[in-house]
């Protein structure tokens, strides 16, 4: 080969591997570490062969991480990152603020209205679509087929709360360490807070009434705190106070909890390979007290694209390829159905293999039982089951939930407890400016 | 004449310092046990210190699942680099607070060492525009600034305890001969010094190393260091303790390593000045 020759090679190679750096876009996508995220960047390949102009870099963070370093990203105008994964407390309250990119232009073949109404319902604000749900989660109870039939009872598709405490009482033995039910109590918006906030919709309480008037002084509160107590004191494991859900999922896999109320996500993994009661639990809808609304909540993660992204197009590629209705069947091929992940789209739960997994027909009828925009028995002016969609709640709703799980440790009374939240969350509404 | 130990005493003593050090260093022992078991063993009710099904596989998944190199390197460049450029502005400092100190040199200490009772989210803000509007975030240039900047304070304080303890009248001696300022700092002072420069540098090594705040609060992915490895694997909902054990003990052995073949020149230099 002559030296002209190769030197003509080498310039060509040289400006094919040019030409080819420039045209590919980088975008930076946040995530939280679970196993449906993790399962996706092992998937990568697909989405690489697709789209060889686009290069994913993932930085993946503890929730809580998470959420101050995209806020913080979002709030400064950063644009550090060109997708991040949030949850459905934070979609409407960002996108009010003009900081997420409409996703209402992503192709006819997204099928939009594939995605279930609950989850749709609440990622969208003003008829703008603004985050694209991965996987959604109501709650449930996860129970234990076995301990119910020794007890010579049957749990009812959709038990009331009278129901789990009769149960709880009929499955617990001390002395065996086996606890009726195990609920959070570890202080926390998006622990104990989710649960009791939920709960307590059941029993036709609510965080604020129309004008925003805290409503922890009402009776209904109050029935709801007492007999969470009660339950917890009487049938719960002992230091419950610190439990959450990692702690509930590691007693209940050990064959510790007779009962377990909490995300549906929760059932692939008390019927995996982890658990030593997998062949032995069934599923109910969260219980009811006779009022019209049950004591489950509606949560997903999604992806969204921050108005301060150079790289709108590239992500919004990126996010069609990981939210669609292909994704699923790329899962479904690689890891099996009951890995798919779960509660975004009405067409996974029509698929006959799909409905074969043992939680799926629960998680959907979790899922469509929530209702965000009307959660409670009495009107309220906010969206959310679990949570009240305002920036505010965040704070407010880890010191009240601090408050509770001081009372569920023992160290107050309920009275005591609703007392403070009322003057905690009365104040914090006075000086947000809600109550003039 | 010192008091001679009885040997009760001295048998006391070493047991009492083996049981300080096994509950000091338990955590850890647990945490690298923990790396070994399968995740249904690490949460088995109770609490087991050993298993039946010992097992590499969480180092192997962390391996697969992360750039460890990448972060390892990163981790290196912040913390040498942010130690090094700290000496660089701590040994001038110290000098000259030690030897020609002013009216407000004492207070300018304190002032300084307050600087670390600010708690960091407080100026989290600030720091990012700053970051941002430089071009510093996600850059190891960035995260050497900020954690040079960072452990400043500690450094000029441990380097001028040091400083103290050297005979002035050396240093007038060396100037009586001829030396300049900057051989009397170079060749007098430092030799001496060196004991409390290496254990001062070792431990800012190490804060540099661990500290987590702001390498991830200031990093996406280019300059993310070992702080941000680890956080990548909690997890809120799922059972990973196991894994996350495995990518703690891959992110803090390389500075165990270190401390423990330099714990006599740690305890010498933090000790230094101690008992006069």
């Amino acid at each position: 080969m002559t030296l002209s020759l190769r030197a003509l090679l080498g310039a060509t190679a040289i400006a094919a591997i040019g030409s080819a750096a420039l045209a590919e876009t980088t975008i930076t996508v946040a995530t939280v570490n679970n196993g449906d995220m993790i399962r996706m960047q092992g998937l990568m390949d697909d989405f690489n062969t697709k789209h060889p102009d686009i290069k994913v870099e993932w930085v993946t963070l503890e929730e809580n991480v998470l959420r101050q370093n995209v806020t913080t990203d979002i709030a400064t105008g950063g644009g550090q990152y060109d997708v991040m994964t949030i949850g459905t407390y934070e979609v409407p309250i960002w996108a009010k603020q003009n900081w997420l990119v409409s996703l209402n232009d992503l192709p006819a073949s997204y099928d939009v209205e594939d995605i279930l109404p609950a989850i749709r319902g609440g990622l969208t604000v003003d008829g703008q679509l603004y985050a694209a749900p991965f996987y959604g989660e109501s709650s449930m109870v996860m129970y234990r087929k076995d301990l119910m039939e020794a007890a010579g009872l049957t749990m009812p598709d959709a038990p009331t709360w009278t129901d789990i405490e009769k149960f709880a009482a009929a499955m617990t033995n001390k002395d065996t360490g086996v606890y009726g039910v195990c609920l959070r109590g570890k202080a926390g918006w998006g622990e104990n807070m989710a649960f009791l906030t939920a709960m307590s919709n059941s029993f036709g309480a609510r965080w604020f009434d129309e004008n925003w008037v805290a409503q922890f002084d009402q009776p209904e509160w109050k029935s709801t705190l007492d007999f969470y107590l009660n339950l917890m004191t009487n049938y719960g494991p002992p230091g419950a106070s610190n439990n959450g859900f990692n702690e509930n999922l590691t007693l209940f896999n050990q064959g510790k909890c007779g009962m377990w109320i909490d995300a549906t996500v929760a059932a692939s993994f008390v019927t995996g390979k982890d658990s030593t009661v997998a062949e032995h639990v069934g599923f109910a809808l969260a219980p009811d007290n006779g009022l019209g609304k049950r004591g489950n909540w509606l949560w997903a993660w999604t992806l969204a694209i921050p108005a301060s992204s150079q790289k709108q197009e590239a992500a919004k590629t990126f996010i069609d390829w990981a939210t669609n209705k292909d994704y699923l069947a790329l899962v479904a091929e690689n890891e099996g159905w009951a890995n798919v992940p779960p509660g975004t789209r009405t067409s996974l739960y029509m698929n006959e293999e799909y409905a074969k997994v043992p939680f799926a027909k629960m998680t959907l009828d979790s899922i469509n039982s929530a209702d965000p925009t009307n959660p409670s028995v009495k009107p309220v002016p906010y969206v959310g089951i679990q949570f009240v969609a305002i920036p505010e709640f965040s704070g407010m709703g880890t010191t009240v939930g601090e408050i509770f799980s001081a009372a569920l440790a023992g160290q107050k009374t309920s009275d005591e407890a609703l007392a403070e939240a009322q003057a905690l969350v009365s104040d914090e509404m006075s000086a947000a400016g809600y109550i003039q | 004449m010192a008091r001679a130990i009885s040997p009760q005493r001295k048998w006391l003593t070493t047991i009492a310092a083996w049981i300080v050090a096994i509950v000091i260093f338990f955590p850890v022992l647990w945490m690298v046990i923990t790396s070994f078991k399968t995740e249904a063993s690490a949460v088995a009710m109770p609490p087991q210190l050993f298993t039946a099904s010992w097992t590499t596989e969480n180092y192997a998944d962390v391996w697969a699942r992360s750039d460890y190199p990448r972060f390892f390197m990163n981790s290196v460049i912040i913390a040498v680099g942010s130690t090094l450029l700290g000496l660089a502005i701590a040994i001038p400092s110290a000098w000259a607070m030690a030897f020609v100190p002013g009216k407000r040199t004492k207070d300018l200490l304190m002032w300084m060492l307050s600087t670390k009772m600010m708690p960091a989210v407080a100026v989290m803000i600030p720091l990012v525009l700053a970051f941002q509007a430089l071009g510093l975030f996600d850059t190891r240039i960035g995260l050497v600034l900020a954690l040079m900047l960072m452990n400043l304070p500690i450094i000029i304080w441990m380097l001028y305890t040091y400083f103290k303890e050297i005979p002035a009248e050396i240093l007038e001696a060396a100037r009586m001969d001829g030396a300049g300022l900057w051989n009397e700092i170079v060749y007098v002072l430092t030799p001496m010094a060196i004991p409390g420069i290496a254990s001062t540098m070792l431990l800012n090594v190490i804060l540099a190393w661990n500290e987590a705040f702001w390498t991830i609060t200031l990093t996406t992915t280019k300059a993310a260091p070992l702080s941000a490895f680890i956080a990548s694997f909690s997890a809120p909902q799922g059972l990973f303790y196991a894994k996350l054990s495995a990518a703690s003990t891959m992110a803090i052995l390389p500075i165990l390593i270190l401390g423990w073949f330099s714990q006599k020149q740690l305890v010498r230099g933090l000790t230094f000045g101690a008992v006069k």
